[in-house]
Parts: structure tokens; sequence; C-alpha cells
């Protein structure tokens, strides 16, 4: 569904993405890691277009991913940003329905909101929040409105950008398992990027480790820990030792 | 050698950040006649830009006017022409006074905003997100932003102009021993059709130029608290200085020969 060949990006002469080759089929959990600056959430912003890649081709279903309706590209995909990326002006319940209340998916406004509601129901938070503002909220519940926006379109391609990141461990299974629940639910094809290996074990069908600008291994997750790649290895033990440098 | 490569590196530096000022208001102006169109935001930002900007403008005008009155006051007195306060005054309110003071003020209070406004949704990765749920961040943030500031800048210049007046009348007639109604009278009998239209188009062009400034700084913002900082203050300077050449243009174009 999600194809990758040979895609380079470069900020100035810091060469991030070296030449990525990555196939993500319809209806799998992709989950991509990586140590911190490897390029990894380049790497998403660059199929959603965010990011214009230097070389190489972004296929979506066979298609270049720059050609063709913008609108109707992005339709398809929903995605949970890092920290959230609620808009600070709009209440809960107007973030989720974003998608829904303006372009090609335009509702009436009350159909909006009882989606949005249901959707917040859908990620464990409560109608009351609905009309409360991202400020209000904790990162947990951030996270979890950031989840219901990304979802409430029921997007077929969906992107997790560090899904737990600043969470605590509890918050973040809850997060991780939700994640899991609704891509099984949905049946969506989606691109998680994290370094958490609890995010990994729990969301991924395969694992794709980003390093030093490629994809220094890919499989399925059951292989991880037996993969034999001395990065992979390094990685999921969080070890010092090992070819990937601690200082970065 | 050295000091004329950094006078050309700064001058190149210059005109490369007047082509992209360019670009972004080409850009903005297609924006802003193709649809989508997002009204709610627009009415927001009339309220935004213009209603909750009353009270530093009518604040700013009215003290300016009063002095304004004082130094014409004391300054005729030097040749005799005391009885000039309410000519001078409405001339120099409305022609000057009262748009440069306005567009200042918004550039301080609505540029300044828009900038660690937008600054702050880059940051945060919200314009990323605009895009991913299909609405064109230029449309939802600039396009609303500058066009209430287009209608609204005038409407408190003028506004503004009317409140200055009234300054220079209060100083006039309270302290200073004029007429009432002859400084009223006097005010009106000198004051031209041409004057109050210029004053009207001098706020369109100091909104447009506040609100513009305010959205590229904040869509170019670097990363960070100190990228919205840096953002929030090369607005407003921006904004200024281009408000006051602008004034120079059109007072030129308006009132030469």
């Amino acid at each position: 569904m999600i194809r990758l060949k040979d895609v380079k990006k470069s900020f100035g002469s810091n060469h991030v993405l070296k030449g990525i080759n990555l196939h993500v089929p319809k209806g799998e959990s992709m989950v991509v890691i990586g140590g911190s600056g490897t390029g990894k959430s380049i790497l998403i912003k660059s199929v959603l277009g965010l990011v214009t890649p230097d070389a190489g081709e972004i296929l979506v279903d066979g298609k270049d991913a720059t050609q063709g309706d913008r609108d109707a590209f992005l339709a398809r995909f929903g995605m949970l940003f890092q920290g959230g990326a609620l808009f600070d002006s709009l209440s809960v319940w107007q973030n989720v329905a974003f998608r829904l209340m303006r372009g090609s998916l335009k509702r009436p406004k009350e159909e909006a909101r009882e989606i949005a509601i249901d959707k917040l129901r859908r990620v464990g938070l409560k109608a009351d929040v609905a009309d409360r503002y991202p400020a209000e909220l904790s990162g947990g519940m951030q996270k979890r409105v950031g989840l219901a926006r990304a979802i409430a379109a029921e997007p077929e391609i969906i992107f997790f950008d560090e899904p737990t990141t600043g969470l605590d461990p509890i918050m973040s299974g809850v997060i991780n398992d939700l994640i899991r629940e609704i891509v099984v639910e949905m049946g969506a094809t989606t691109m998680t990027i994290t370094h958490d290996m609890s995010s990994v074990r729990t969301i991924a069908d395969k694992v794709a480790m980003l390093h030093d600008g490629v994809i220094q291994w890919a499989g399925p997750v059951s292989e991880m820990d037996a993969s034999g790649d001395p990065y992979l290895t390094q990685f999921v033990s969080g070890s010092a030792d090992g070819p990937i440098e601690a200082i970065r | 050698m050295r000091f004329l490569a950094a006078i050309g590196a700064a001058t190149l530096a210059f005109l490369a950040a007047i082509g992209r000022i360019a670009i972004f208001a080409g850009q903005t102006l297609s924006h802003l006649i193709r649809p989508p169109f997002y009204f709610k935001e627009f009415g927001q930002q009339l309220l935004q830009v213009g209603y909750f900007s009353l009270p530093v403008v009518g604040l700013t005008t009215i003290f300016t006017g009063g002095a304004l009155a004082l130094q014409i006051y004391a300054g005729g007195a030097r040749f005799n022409a005391e009885a000039v306060v309410p000519q001078i005054v409405a001339i120099g309110m409305v022609r000057e006074l009262g748009p440069v003071l306005v567009g200042l003020m918004i550039a301080a209070r609505v540029t300044s905003s828009i900038a660690a406004e937008i600054a702050t949704m880059k940051v945060t990765e919200q314009i990323d997100a605009l895009v991913t749920l299909s609405t064109h961040p230029m449309k939802y943030l600039t396009v609303p932003r500058v066009l209430a500031a287009l209608i609204v800048v005038p409407l408190l210049t003028g506004i503004g102009d009317i409140i200055g007046i009234f300054g220079g009348f209060l100083v006039a007639t309270k302290t200073l021993g004029f007429n009432e109604a002859t400084y009223l009278q006097n005010t009106a009998d000198f004051l031209q059709a041409s004057d109050i239209l210029s004053s009207l188009a001098k706020g369109a062009v100091f909104g447009v130029i506040a609100a513009l400034m305010g959205c590229y700084y904040g869509m170019n913002s670097g990363r960070g608290a100190q990228g919205v900082g840096s953002a929030t203050k090369a607005s407003v300077q921006a904004a200024a200085i281009l408000i006051l050449a602008a004034n120079f243009v059109l007072t030129g174009v308006f009132f030469s020969a």
C-alpha cells in the first residue's frame, strides 16, 4: 500500500535520509524504530508531503504521493502527532471533529459533535471532556484526544508519531493497547514511529529499524529478538555497547 | 574587502527577505480569491483585530490629540497664531498622526499576537496538523487575519481620528479657553473629504502590513521558545518600519503637488 523507493532528504550538510526503501502492505501495522534524531519523523512527514524529499519515490497504492488531488490524498490519512498538536483555540470536540466540519467530509454541526463524542468514548474519555479546551487536559488526555482526532474520519491509513512520549508507563500501556485495538477494529494500514520497545511489542506486525539514514533491518516483530542484526540487538537491549554510538 | 563583502551580504539578505515577503503576499492574495473561505475564523479576527483594539486606539489618540493641542497653542503663541489650534489638530490627526498611531498600535498589539500565536502553532506541529486535516494554513490562518485587518483598521483609524480631535477639543476648550462651538465649526470647515479618504486608505494599507508581517514571521518561525520570541520581535519591527515607510510614500502620493 505504501512503498518508499530510495527516498533521500538532507538539511544542508546533514543527510538525514540516505536512501530509504520500505514497503507497508495494506492492513499491516509497521513500526519504525531508531534513535533520537535519526529521521523517523521526517520519514512519515515525507509520505504526507509535509517534507519534500530530495530524491526517490513515495507510492501509495502504486500512485506517486506527490501527484494528483492533494485533498483526496490527505483525506485517506489520519495522524497522531508527538505532542498531540491540538488546536488551542478550539474545544476538544471541535478538535476531534475538525475534518468533519470542513472540506469534502463536512457534516452538520450536531452530527460532527456526536461523532466526536463517540470517538472520545472510544479512546476512554467521557463526554464531559468534549467542551473543555486542550490546555485544561493532562498530557495523557491530550494524546487520547489526538488519537480520537486521527480516527474521527475513519481513515484508511494512520500514522502515529511517538505515541507514548512523555507519558508514564501505565498511560503508555493504555495508549498502546488503544492503538492496537483501533488498528485491528478499523483494519487500517498504520505506520508508527517510536523508540519505546513496549509500544513496538504491542502495536507492531512488522518492525523496521532506521539507522544512519537507511533501513538497517526490517521484518516481523516475532523475529526481532532473534534477528542477529547487531544494530537492532543493541537497540532492543538498550545497551551502550555496540555499533550504535552512544554519543551522537 | 571584508567590509564590502559584509555590505554585499547584508544587501543580498535584505533583498532576499523582501522577495520572500512579496511571494508570501502574492500567495495570500491568491488564496484570498479562491475558496474555501473560513467565515467563522474571519469573524473571530474582526473581533480580535478590531473590537479588542478599540481601548488602546482610543487611549493613544485622545492623549496625542490633547498633547498636540497644547503644543500648537504654545508654538503658535510665538507668532500670535494660537487660534489655529482646531485646524492644525484636525489636519495633524487625520492626515498623519491618526493613521500612523493606529498602525503602530496595531503593529504592537495585533502583529505581535498573530506572530506569537502562529509561531507557537508551528513549533507545536499544529500547522502540520492543519495540513494533514486537509486545511491549507494560508487559507485558515493568514487570509482571515489579513482580510479582517484590511476591513477593520480603516474603521479604527476613523475612530482614532475622531477621538484624537476630541482630545484636542477637550484640552482647548477646558484649559486653553477656546469656545466649544467655534472650535467644532473651525474643525469641520477646515477638513476636506480628501483628508479623510487618505486617512482611511492609509489605515487599510497599514492594517494589511501589520497582519501580513505577523503571519509571515509566525509561519517562518524557528524552533522552540527562542524561535517564537525572535519571530514576534522581528514581526513587530518589520511591521513598524514598513508602516512608517508606507506612510511616507502614501503622503507623497496623496499630498504632493
